[in-house]
């Protein structure tokens, strides 16, 4: 067995990937919560979480370990292979698309190995992903057909019909980049964004030239948002219609697993569209002498969190909050100094970049969230068929007439 | 577990859902059987019951001024209307005038009742639309609405605040500096509120042409209230039999033609700004002393220092408080514009300290008439909009 590992280093790496992946993520899940509850919160006028730990912070845990010990109630008459299998498929569908993200441009050596900074580095990274988020439509519609209940079937309905209509609109919403990069490697459809236009403007895809692909975006941000089953499109699981939709009939762990999946999915679509239309983990500052200092930013922003941290922590009511906030003040001011240094100077930018976009789209999805009402399920339809598909196909159409247009 | 199931001849079967007793959007334990073909709502009928509370029987074993306290229950997003209806109805029996002051300080608070309770309504209307921000933005409003009750009253919902022959309690000194502070922020919350929803295209997609009530059908439905006033007929009791001093004030009735569930949502929106005005015309009329109860011997409890000095005093408040007063036989029937539409008390006396029969003519049981009406062909998520717009209370619904 060793033998057979020391001879293909490429397994244990992976492996080594994937687990590390799999901590990061979750502990990105779980605060993503407390993200999202947080803005809401304050977008409502209230504090939200704020008594588990100082600032709410060990409120992921105490859900988590809430939903652990809940007893899991089977109902009566479901079918249950299908019910075992939804909540299962929804969160492993979503996390497996997140191994086809590639997180910074160097390569990492693990084990002497290189590798790239990234799960998986495919050729086809964009078809797959899409490939694999389509499928996590089953998760819902199992959810909803295994129930043996009328809400969740009508969610389970709902979010079938909700696929059907948004998927298109989704793929064809992305091929203007795909004609501008050229492939479907994810790495490559960055590296196609490089460059400025004269010389500050970023080309990203977004003001990409021959033609700016705010269409597409539009589209495909709309799109996303149904795909991953958010307001104002949770149509599946609506709770003032459906009570919980497709989810009603689950507890426990299993309804965590649906939890856990719609926020890993929320992760991967912020991703993909800024790696699709935002230049991934390019930096929006040229890469002239006159911006060197942003080289600091990520230094200069870890230290003023941890300098906000420290004194915040000092002022915290409870025991706790004045010794846990500055300690983890002074871990991020260490941070700080650490990404200061020459070598990791140059590493840190990438992922810096690539993650404070991401981080913008999550705010907006619960931005989008705190703010608007919900469709309707026809009208859902209706934008979907009507609205976002003609418009993407004219984006496909614009792109390819710019580009050749623009070869002449 | 059949939805639209094509069966062998090929004709296809409806499904029944049982919405409610226990279910986010039926605003308390409504339950609503409905036939669902697919998504479509076949029918709709509204099962209710599940908060019988037997209001109106208790109040026949109370004395009339014991009874006041179970009217807070019937509607408990609009206690001080509850307790105005049936105390005028109480008055009108033993011929009572009340004094001007009192008379002006229960438009003021059923005005602001009227806003609170609208404010709910909105705030839950708009979650069960999915816009959640709203619902916490209209209680942290209704909350300052609440706070001056708890100043005037005592109590945040349950008031009993209105007496027979007056109110309870002289208003703590200062009192209408919160609501002046109230009349000052709100409209400014309105327009918020308005720039969140009335142009937002979900919303309109939601609500414009959802649940459209034509005035005949309201009319020979008995609707009233906002419900009926957003299909065109300009009904108000507050101004076609006025009471409680309603003539003095200038309003307007709003009205809107379309009937459906945005015409609602823009009614209620005017209806607090009119509620607003009155407030506002009401303040400078409240005069900071003068009576708050009608003299009436061994009706209206006397001032706690006649007690101390006056023999009668003391005796009347004796027998009001061990075994109240008999009105003359009789029976009455008043009606005031509730929050909700028209809440009318009929109060029968036998010449007994106690009530022979009070019936309640609760607005929301006779709007919910219309429901069936309202989603029957439209989709679930309609059903929830018109439960939402037609503004029902079940604690009034089942008495």
């Amino acid at each position: 067995m060793s033998d057979f590992l020391a001879q293909h280093p490429i397994l244990v790496v992976s492996g080594i990937k994937v687990v590390v992946m799999m901590l990061v993520m979750m502990t990105a899940l779980a605060y993503l919560t407390w993200f999202e509850r947080k803005v809401v919160a304050h977008i409502q006028s209230r504090w939200g979480p704020y008594r588990a730990g100082p600032h709410g912070l060990l409120q992921p845990l105490a859900d988590g370990l809430k939903f652990l010990f809940k007893e899991g109630v089977t109902p009566a008459g479901v079918d249950r292979f299908a019910y075992y299998l939804a909540p299962f498929l929804s969160l492993s569908l979503a996390l497996t698309s997140i191994a086809l993200i590639p997180f910074g441009p160097q390569e990492i050596r693990i084990l002497g190995q290189p590798t790239s900074f990234g799960i998986a580095d495919l050729n086809i990274g964009l078809l797959f992903l899409f490939a694999i988020t389509s499928l996590g439509v089953y998760g819902v519609v199992l959810a909803g057909w295994s129930s043996n209940s009328k809400y969740p079937l009508l969610g389970g309905l709902r979010s079938a019909a909700q696929m059907v209509s948004y998927e298109l609109a989704l793929t064809m919403s992305v091929v203007g980049v795909l004609l501008l990069a050229g492939s479907f490697n994810l790495r490559e459809v960055i590296a196609a964004q490089r460059g400025f236009h004269w010389g500050f403007l970023p080309r990203w895809n977004i003001l990409a030239s021959p033609l700016p692909q705010v269409l597409g975006f539009f589209c495909f941000f709309t799109a996303a948002i149904a795909e991953t089953n958010r307001l104002p499109f949770d149509l599946a699981e609506a709770e003032s219609e459906l009570v919980a939709g497709f989810h009603t009939e689950y507890s426990s762990f299993k309804f965590a697993m649906f939890f856990l999946g719609e926020y890993a999915s929320m992760i991967t679509v912020s991703c993909l569209a800024t790696i699709l239309f935002f230049g991934g983990w390019l930096s929006p500052f040229p890469e002239t002498r006159f911006f060197v200092w942003t080289h600091y930013l990520p230094t200069a922003l870890l230290a003023a969190a941890g300098v906000w941290l420290i004194l915040d922590g000092l002022r915290y009511s409870t025991l706790l909050g004045k010794i846990v906030l500055p300690v983890l003040g002074l871990a991020l001011c260490g941070a700080a100094a650490l990404v200061s240094r020459p070598g990791l100077l140059e590493f840190v930018q990438g992922p810096f970049w690539f993650l404070g976009k991401v981080l913008v789209f999550l705010f907006i999805y619960v931005w989008v969230r705190g703010t608007l009402p919900r469709f309707r399920y026809d009208q859902l339809m209706a934008v979907g068929w009507k609205l976002l598909l003609p418009v993407s196909l004219a984006n496909v159409i614009l792109t390819s007439l710019a580009m050749v247009v623009g070869k002449r | 577990m059949p939805t639209t199931v094509q069966t062998v001849t090929g004709a296809t079967e409806t499904m029944v859902l049982n919405m409610g007793p226990q279910h986010p959007s039926t605003h308390g334990v409504l339950r609503v059987v409905l036939e669902l073909d697919g998504e479509t709502v076949v029918k709709a009928r509204p099962e209710i019951g599940y908060l019988h509370t037997g209001i109106e029987k208790s109040c026949e074993a109370k004395t009339y001024s014991q009874a006041i306290t179970l009217t807070d229950r019937l509607d408990y997003l609009a206690p001080l209307s509850n307790n105005l209806c049936y105390c005028l109805a109480v008055e009108k029996l033993l011929g009572l005038q009340v004094p001007k002051r009192a008379q002006y300080i229960r438009v003021l608070l059923t005005e602001l009742t009227r806003i609170g309770s609208h404010l709910v309504w909105l705030g839950s209307h708009a979650i069960d639309l999915g816009a959640m921000s709203m619902f916490l933005y209209c209680f942290r409003e209704r909350e300052e609405i609440m706070k001056i009750f708890e100043m005037v009253s005592g109590q945040r919902m349950m008031t009993s605040y209105f007496r027979i022959g007056g109110l309870a309690l002289e208003p703590p000194a200062g009192w209408l500096a919160p609501v002046e502070r109230f009349l000052n922020m709100f409209p400014g919350r309105l327009q918020e509120y308005e720039n969140l929803l009335t142009k937002n295209r979900i919303w309109l997609g939601r609500t414009v042409g959802v649940g459209t009530l034509r005035a005949e059908d309201a009319i020979a439905l008995g609707v009233t209230g906002p419900t009926l006033r957003a299909s065109g007929v300009a009904y108000d009791v507050r101004k076609f039999f006025p009471y409680c001093s309603y003539e003095e004030f200038d309003f307007d009735v709003p009205t809107h033609n379309d009937g459906d569930c945005y015409a609602r949502y823009l009614l209620r929106l005017e209806e607090m700004r009119q509620s607003l005005s009155i407030i506002r015309q009401a303040m400078p009329k409240i005069l900071p002393e003068g009576p708050i109860r009608t003299e009436a011997p061994g009706i209206v409890p006397p001032q706690r220092e006649k007690m101390k000095t006056e023999m009668e005093a003391l005796i009347y408040h004796f027998k009001i408080f061990t075994e109240g007063f008999s009105p003359p036989p009789g029976e009455v029937y008043q009606a005031i514009e509730s929050p909700r539409g028209e809440l009318g008390f009929y109060v029968s006396s036998d010449g007994s300290p106690k009530p022979a029969r009070v019936k309640v003519r609760a607005p929301s049981f006779v709007n919910l008439q219309a429901l069936p009406k309202l989603v029957e062909g439209r989709l679930i998520a309609d059903l929830v909009a018109c439960i939402g717009t037609i503004d029902i209370i079940l604690g009034e619904v089942d008495r």
